[in-house]
């Protein structure tokens, strides 16, 4: 008897437990699963009050995909998405790993403090700045010009990338270095033949969370860019799909969707170095 | 010590004579090698945070040359403005009820999450999505989740008989509902993050102090006040502070949604400073409004401060 009230309980907490993790999952995943129907779904089927809006009660179709790719600019915010993100993160990288290399292993005290202070940074959210930067931008001659955004996004991946390698560079044993300047290198020689070949997966997520990041900004692109051909996808589609004459919503779906995946994809093998750099290392992740 | 005996220091002092120091000394390549990222970082964020503050008390217009002093008179006109308190009360309201919302259902999901399942992988992947796909691609799906004709959360609540034939509410139609359906998009943009940051704690605790407090006997909330809540407590704050931040500093969000209406109902300061300042191209009343969070940013940044360095003498 008392056995049997036991695994009762057991059964009750397990079912309790996937429930719960359904009703998560479920309430996370809603709008993207919507955007999936949505995208292949008829017209006639989508604005029909009266069908159950979760199943296909007409044959599915790529008329949305084919206008989306066809019928307005998104190829070309993929485009300049790309473009902006590969640019930024050279940008990125170029002025965080010598500086993250220089804060860990050159800088004494002071390197601690500077390179909290360059954290901190990361909380003077673009919201405070992005007024002031439309005139820093318009006084460059920069303004509806991609430049501006190459010019302005490392704002705030650069700090990010810095504190992310700062932690990493900690982490190599500094004998490597030592045994490579014995034979022959320079400090600086070191850093380059020894220090950056071992540091790739370091790099490697840096690079990843720049581009999402870039991929991501909003109000910078909003406030900068007129053009509709010269948006991101990230305000392209929203701007010009939703706030356009016509709510296309089937091609506005598909949109959202493409745009979104890749990112998911690629950035969930890299979350928890992410958060160990967030935690400002209070935690290892 | 012999002189034949060369150690790393003595090689490295006989190179800095022979080559040009500038690749070896500790301090000249450590000046070269971080100058570019201050130099970039005073450039273009230094001086325009500078820049808010003097446009903040000018009289700064998009695309006029004028340019003038002119005190404290903007932000005294923000004070005197019904929308500028309206903007403000909704920051601060929308802020403290997201991130209460969010650190309960994070914790949840947290300790769900701890255990281990089939398919962990798969569901991780999903509750993390909403944090990593681009937000205001995200948010356009819950505006069409919520469409005032269309929604199909109203139909699957209409349909399993929670709401009436005729009641069919527009979520972003209404003041409160508008807010509510604000805060609901902002908990399920934040949870993820909130989540693994909390995990990351959890996982933290060492097992060993667990079992033990199992072995004296401590029950479940004895367990969760005295080791998990204290254990966790600097982590939990960095999240909140993060939380913090994040929250009172989206605009996304309200600008997809609902472009601060219907009737300023979710008007908050950013988005509020993008219309006045850009939009109606009024840079210099934009700045100030978009300084009012200021002082909240300065803050966070102490606390973080007093974190960092806890955390550096443990």
């Amino acid at each position: 008897m008392k056995k049997n009230t036991e695994r009762t309980k057991q059964m009750v907490l397990k079912i309790a437990h996937f429930g719960s993790l359904a009703a998560f999952a479920l309430f996370a995943s809603l709008p993207f699963l919507w955007m999936l129907i949505t995208t292949f779904k008829q017209d006639a089927d989508l604005y029909n009050r009266a069908n159950n809006p979760f199943f296909f009660n007409m044959a599915p179709t790529l008329a949305h995909l084919k206008e989306l790719f066809h019928g307005t600019l998104f190829l070309n915010w993929l485009l300049n998405t790309a473009w902006v993100g590969v640019l930024v993160v050279l940008i990125t990288l170029f002025l965080a790993i010598p500086a993250a290399y220089s804060l860990v292993r050159l800088a004494g005290r002071w390197g601690e403090r500077l390179g909290i202070g360059i954290f901190l940074t990361y909380l003077v959210a673009p919201t405070i700045l992005f007024i002031p930067m439309s005139r820093v931008v318009a006084n460059l001659g920069l303004q509806d010009s991609l430049w501006s955004l190459v010019l302005v996004f490392p704002t705030f991946t650069v700090p990010f990338a810095i504190w992310l390698l700062m932690g990493f560079f900690k982490t190599i044993p500094q004998d490597l270095e030592e045994a490579a300047m014995i034979d022959g290198y320079s400090r600086f020689g070191a850093f380059i033949r020894m220090v950056i070949p071992i540091s790739t997966s370091g790099i490697l997520t840096v690079v990843i969370f720049s581009f999402t990041l870039v991929v991501q900004e909003y109000i910078y692109t909003l406030t900068f860019v007129t053009t509709a051909s010269r948006y991101t996808v990230s305000v392209g589609v929203p701007t010009f799909l939703v706030h356009g004459d016509v709510y296309n919503w089937g091609a506005l779906m598909a949109g959202c969707l493409i745009a979104s995946l890749p990112v998911v994809i690629v950035y969930n093998f890299f979350v928890e170095r992410f958060i160990s750099g967030l935690t400002l290392g209070a935690v290892k992740g | 010590m012999g002189p034949a005996v060369k150690t790393t220091e003595s090689i490295l002092h006989n190179r800095n004579k022979q080559l040009g120091f500038i690749f070896d000394n500790k301090n000249v390549l450590g000046f070269l090698m971080i100058a570019p990222a201050v130099i970039y970082i005073l450039a273009l964020v230094g001086y325009p945070l500078v820049l808010a503050f003097i446009y903040s008390v000018s009289n700064i217009t998009i695309g006029s040359s004028d340019f003038s002093f002119v005190g404290l008179k903007n932000i005294q006109g923000l004070i005197g403005d019904f929308d500028f308190k309206t903007a403000l009360y909704n920051t601060i309201y929308f802020t403290a009820v997201s991130m209460i919302i969010v650190l309960v259902l994070a914790k949840i999901l947290a300790l769900i999450l701890l255990k281990d399942f089939k398919g962990k992988f798969v569901i991780r992947t999903l509750v993390l999505m909403p944090y990593v796909a681009p937000i205001s691609l995200g948010v356009i799906g819950w505006l069409w989740m919520l469409d005032s004709i269309y929604s199909p959360i109203n139909w699957l609540l209409q349909h399993s008989g929670l709401f009436g034939p005729d009641f069919w509410p527009m979520w972003l139609g209404k003041p409160n509902l508008a807010m509510s359906a604000i805060i609901a998009v902002h908990v399920w943009r934040m949870l993820p993050l909130a989540t693994v940051i909390m995990l990351a704690g959890l996982t933290s605790i060492p097992q060993d102090i667990q079992d033990a407090a199992l072995v004296d006997g401590a029950g479940y909330f004895r367990q969760l006040f005295q080791i998990t809540i204290p254990m966790m407590l600097p982590i939990m704050l960095v999240a909140v502070l993060f939380g913090i931040v994040f929250t009172a500093t989206d605009i996304i969000i309200i600008l997809v949604l609902t472009r601060g209406g219907p009737y300023g109902s979710t008007q908050v300061l950013v988005s509020k400073a993008f219309f006045t300042g850009i939009d109606a191209g009024d840079l210099a009343t934009g700045a100030a409004t978009a300084l009012f969070l200021f002082p909240l940013l300065a803050a966070v940044a102490i606390f973080m401060l007093r974190i960092a360095r806890r955390a550096e003498v443990a």
